[in-house]
């Protein structure tokens, strides 16, 4: 017998048709969100990526870690979990590697994905499991009240640096880039359209996808992202890819698949731009890795079941 | 014990050249990590195997990446062989310093075999034979002199198939197995210095030559199979139907992850290095709630790493299998020698109020049936389960009958049925059964599994009633494992003067000193607990029929005087004849050491410790 893979429910199998997915069907727990906090809009976008995606409905698999936006799978009707903090990526991983049938999308904050799990997005992008990981970058600690985090600025009041902060805030794109995440992507919560697109084509990238963002905590980081908000005097400005038109003004677009421009596009002063930096299409994914290695494994043994494997290594012990 | 038939004259010069039958031996290698003194072991347990005799051994090695001083002890017999021995019969000594470390080790009248080119034995010691024999040179000469020193340990293996009159056929298999797979020069190499060794001019060998007694099969007896602790565990796990892990490198744990690698992707399965302990728990987590039982293990240190995630698999209620091969802590510690001191970690190890259920094998062929006995009762009750081994039983090499795979092989899909409307993830009233990605919800709401306090549906509550009868419910579901034991087996006296508790590597030795004290007239019996947490049914009714009670075990006896098992015992039991006998030298106990102490503890005067003080290869007239 081969490794139990995943055989599919009845429903499937007899062709029934679907409903469609919908808000409507997709929606679960009210959110414990505070008042126009940005992580609504990423929810309300999610659910929209969901309905043009219409994957099965038990197919899709919503896990978190710990801080505010880490409540994410309570609010979407599918299989999920609520991990602990920081440690969400390897959890998915597990879930995408073990099964190859499921659509995995991890959802975080920038403590637990920059922070408490930083060493865990560094090996997630390295492996580059087929999943999908939005990161909700508000840049304070907003579930204990306001503390500094990974992605404060310099000189933000909190209550852990009350004279304002001082240690040098991680740059989300040029970390994940530089870790070998198969694809980044920054978005702005203010941007639902934005984000839709964003989080589409992650989910459709073959590899480790990572989304960063934007999405501000009106209770203790408020403004934080303004300077990117046009209604408060910002100005949002999305990176143009290129079309390969052979035209003038497409050698100023952006490749995201030159690693070094999307390096560079990573060191533009704040706030910077937004859209996809980096994009690899050519690197295997762990999931590809692994089943080629039960492949050629299984050929060197000739289609010998679980057993006869089993009593042969005993063999060799007698 | 030790029978010795033998034909000798008295002078034991004349018909020297007649070997000496034997039915038990302990052999002591000692050298250098890097002489390959454990493959010699190996390869005479294994030879011990297949020739149906018991076999076990015992080996250090260091924990420097090479050199350093590593021995290996093998025990070969007839009859049951329950631990590797505790002084030795034959010292082959590769150095001076082997031979000086290990000389007290070696039994008055027993034969030291030292490399001639290295090692100088005080000529004045007379209590032993000593047999000089240049294992250097002598291989150089045989395989050439490209080859260096290697070889040497081949060579030294087959002197003592010359001493000892080993079947030739079966060692020259074995060798050609073992090197088969690298260029066929190794393999030629290694016989040569086998062939060199066993042609070493039988003179010099005349006073030492031997027969072991080879058992007649039993009729309908199992194959026998030889292997160490960790690899009778990871093989379990195969047969268990695990086919999903993730760990980070640790020693002793090592050899399991690495096995398991190798071998999964064989059986359609996926084993992942991860970048750390708690990714690695975190990955294996999420095989298992993907609905495959998974596997993650470590040492101490890594399992003090995973504490946090698995009080989530306790409070999310998700199966998981974790591997503690323990060894000497706290810290960094003794990292290769063994200690029984991750006992209260294991059961308690996390936060909060998260029982899980822990195991710990008493053999290395228990060490196969224990992770078939784990998988079981993970699955069944939806929970983390522990397994501590420790370093003496994962290295350690036992014959034993190879098991019926047939009948024990477990084959495990993740049940993705459509569940109907009534499905609750956490039940008050049944065990939990948890519906892993790809079931459709019949009810079309979708479970999430969580690690915050819940209601019956996984929605998150701080409801002081709910978390009270949730708290209960987890509580409950491990006191309901126990209920699926039987009273456990008391060994010897069924009551008497005292009762031998251990658990792990102990079970060996304790087993031994049973019969050394009963010789002595101690009413006594040996209970080895396998199952740690929750306890077997019946240990109450045991207690009371021993006057005393004193748990064997490899830890410290802590601020109040008690082992970690012993606490607990006394704790659950408030059994006042329940004390200990621990030690902390990173050493597996010696039958004589607790036959000593047993002794010590309950003032019995008149025992004698009862291990042979000479050798079996002592010349009868000399004993």
């Amino acid at each position: 017998m081969s490794a139990p893979t995943a055989t599919p429910p009845p429903a499937q199998a007899s062709g029934a048709p679907r409903a469609p997915l919908t808000k409507k069907v997709l929606t679960a727990d009210h959110p414990t969100w505070c008042p126009g906090c940005g992580d609504f809009a990423v929810l309300a976008a999610f659910y929209k990526v969901l309905e043009k995606l219409n994957y099965p409905q038990e197919k899709i698999v919503t896990f978190a870690g710990i801080g505010c936006s880490s409540r994410f799978p309570y609010f979407v009707n599918c299989h999920g979990g609520h991990y602990i903090h920081g440690r969400s990526l390897p959890f998915a991983a597990g879930i995408s590697l073990g099964r190859d049938d499921l659509h995995v999308f991890a959802f975080g904050g920038d403590g637990d994905g920059f922070s408490i799990g930083g060493n865990h997005l560094v090996h997630t992008a390295r492996k580059n499991p087929r999943m999908t990981y939005i990161i909700m970058d508000n840049s304070v600690y907003g579930l204990t009240k306001k503390q500094t985090s990974p992605t404060s600025p310099i000189g933000f009041k909190s209550k852990t640096d009350p004279w304002g902060a001082f240690d040098q805030p991680i740059n989300p794109m040029r970390t994940l880039i530089n870790s070998g995440a198969t694809f980044v992507a920054r978005s702005h919560a203010t941007q639902v359209n934005h984000m839709v697109e964003m989080m589409l084509r992650a989910s459709q990238h073959d590899g480790f996808s990572v989304v960063e963002i934007l999405s501000e905590c009106v209770e203790f980081f408020e403004g934080a992202f303004d300077s990117s908000v046009p209604r408060k005097g910002g100005a949002f400005q999305t990176i143009e890819l290129k079309k390969h038109d052979g035209s003038p003004e497409d050698a100023a677009r952006h490749d995201p698949t030159d690693e070094l421009a999307a390096f560079q596009l990573a060191l533009e002063p704040w706030p910077g731009k937004f859209g996809v930096y980096y994009e690899n299409k050519t690197r295997p994914t762990k999931n590809a890795l692994e089943q080629k290695l039960i492949a050629n494994t299984r050929e060197k043994t000739k289609g010998a079941s679980d057993l006869e494997l089993l009593q042969k290594t005993f063999a060799r012990m007698r | 014990m030790v029978s010795i038939t033998s034909s000798e004259t008295p002078d034991g010069s004349k018909s020297a050249a007649t070997p000496r039958s034997l039915n038990d031996v302990v052999i002591r290698l000692a050298g250098n990590s890097q002489d390959g003194i454990q493959a010699v072991g190996g390869f005479l347990a294994r030879l011990a195997g297949r020739s149906a005799q018991e076999v076990m051994t015992y080996m250090t090695i260091p924990s420097t990446i090479s050199g350093g001083p590593s021995i290996f002890q093998v025990r070969m017999g007839t009859g049951d062989i329950l631990s590797a021995g505790d002084r030795a019969d034959v010292l082959v000594a590769f150095y001076q310093h082997s031979y000086e470390s290990h000389r007290p080790a070696l039994r008055p009248g027993g034969v030291l075999l030292y490399d001639s080119d290295h090692v100088q034995p005080n000529p004045e010691d007379r209590e032993v034979t000593a047999v000089g024999v240049p294992f250097t040179t002598a291989t150089v000469e045989a395989v050439g002199g490209s080859a260096k020193e290697k070889g040497k340990n081949i060579y030294v293996l087959g002197v003592l198939a010359r001493m000892f009159d080993l079947n030739v056929p079966k060692l020259s298999q074995l060798i050609k197995e073992r090197f088969g797979g690298k260029n066929e020069d190794i393999v030629r190499n290694a016989l040569l210095a086998f062939d060199a060794g066993y042609a070493f001019p039988s003179e010099n060998l005349q006073q030492c030559l031997y027969r072991l007694e080879q058992p007649a099969p039993l009729p309908g007896a199992r194959p026998q199979v030889t292997t160490d602790g960790n690899s009778a565990l990871t093989y379990g796990l195969i047969a268990a139907g695990v086919r999903y892990g993730a760990a980070y490198p640790i020693t002793p744990w090592s050899s399991i992850m690495e096995t398991l690698r190798t071998e999964l992707p064989k059986y359609g399965g996926i084993f992942v290095q991860c970048e750390d302990e708690i990714a690695a728990i975190s990955t294996a987590l999420g095989f298992s709630y993907g609905g495959n039982l998974a596997i993650t293990g470590s040492s101490g240190p890594g399992l003090s790493l995973k504490a946090e995630a698995l009080g989530w698999a306790v409070m999310a209620e998700i199966p998981l299998i974790v591997i503690n091969v323990q060894r000497g802590g706290p810290s960094t510690g003794l990292p290769t020698n063994i200690e029984q001191s991750d006992l209260m970690q294991a059961i308690y190890g996390s936060h909060g109020d998260a029982p899980r259920v822990v195991l710990a094998p008493a053999t290395v062929e228990d060490c196969f049936y224990i992770a078939l006995e784990a998988c079981r009762l993970a699955r069944e009750f939806s929970t983390p389960v522990i397994i501590l081994t420790d370093q003496a039983l994962a290295t350690r090499i036992e014959a034993f009958d190879e098991p019926d795979l047939p009948k024990l092989m477990v084959e495990a899909k993740p049940d993705l049925s459509t569940r109907d409307a009534s499905f609750k993830p956490y039940p008050l009233d049944a065990l939990t059964r948890h519906a892993p990605p790809g079931a459709v919800m019949g009810s079309g709401k979708y479970p999430i599994v969580t690690g915050l306090e819940h209601d019956e549906l996984g929605h998150p509550t701080a409801n002081p009633a709910l978390h009270t009868k949730m708290t209960a419910k987890r509580r409950e579901k491990i006191k309901a494992v126990a209920a699926t034991y039987a009273a456990p087996e008391v060994f010897g006296d069924q009551s008497g003067d005292v009762l031998l508790v251990g658990w792990g590597c102990t079970y060996g030795p304790i087993h031994e000193a049973v019969g050394r004290l009963q010789a002595s007239g101690v009413k006594v019996g040996h209970l080895q607990i396998r199952h740690i947490h929750p306890f077997d049914p019946g240990l109450e009714a045991i207690f009371a029929r021993y006057k005393n009670i004193r748990v064997v075990e490899i830890n410290d006896e802590g601020l109040y005087g008690y082992g970690q098992l012993t606490t607990l015992l006394r704790a659950r039991f408030c059994n006042p004849a329940i004390a200990s006998i621990t030690k902390t030298d990173g050493l597996t106990f010696r039958v004589s050491e607790i036959v000593e102490l047993v002794a010590q503890n309950l003032g019995l005067t008149s025992i004698k410790t009862g291990a042979r003080s000479h050798s079996v290869l002592a010349a009868p007239n000399r004993t």
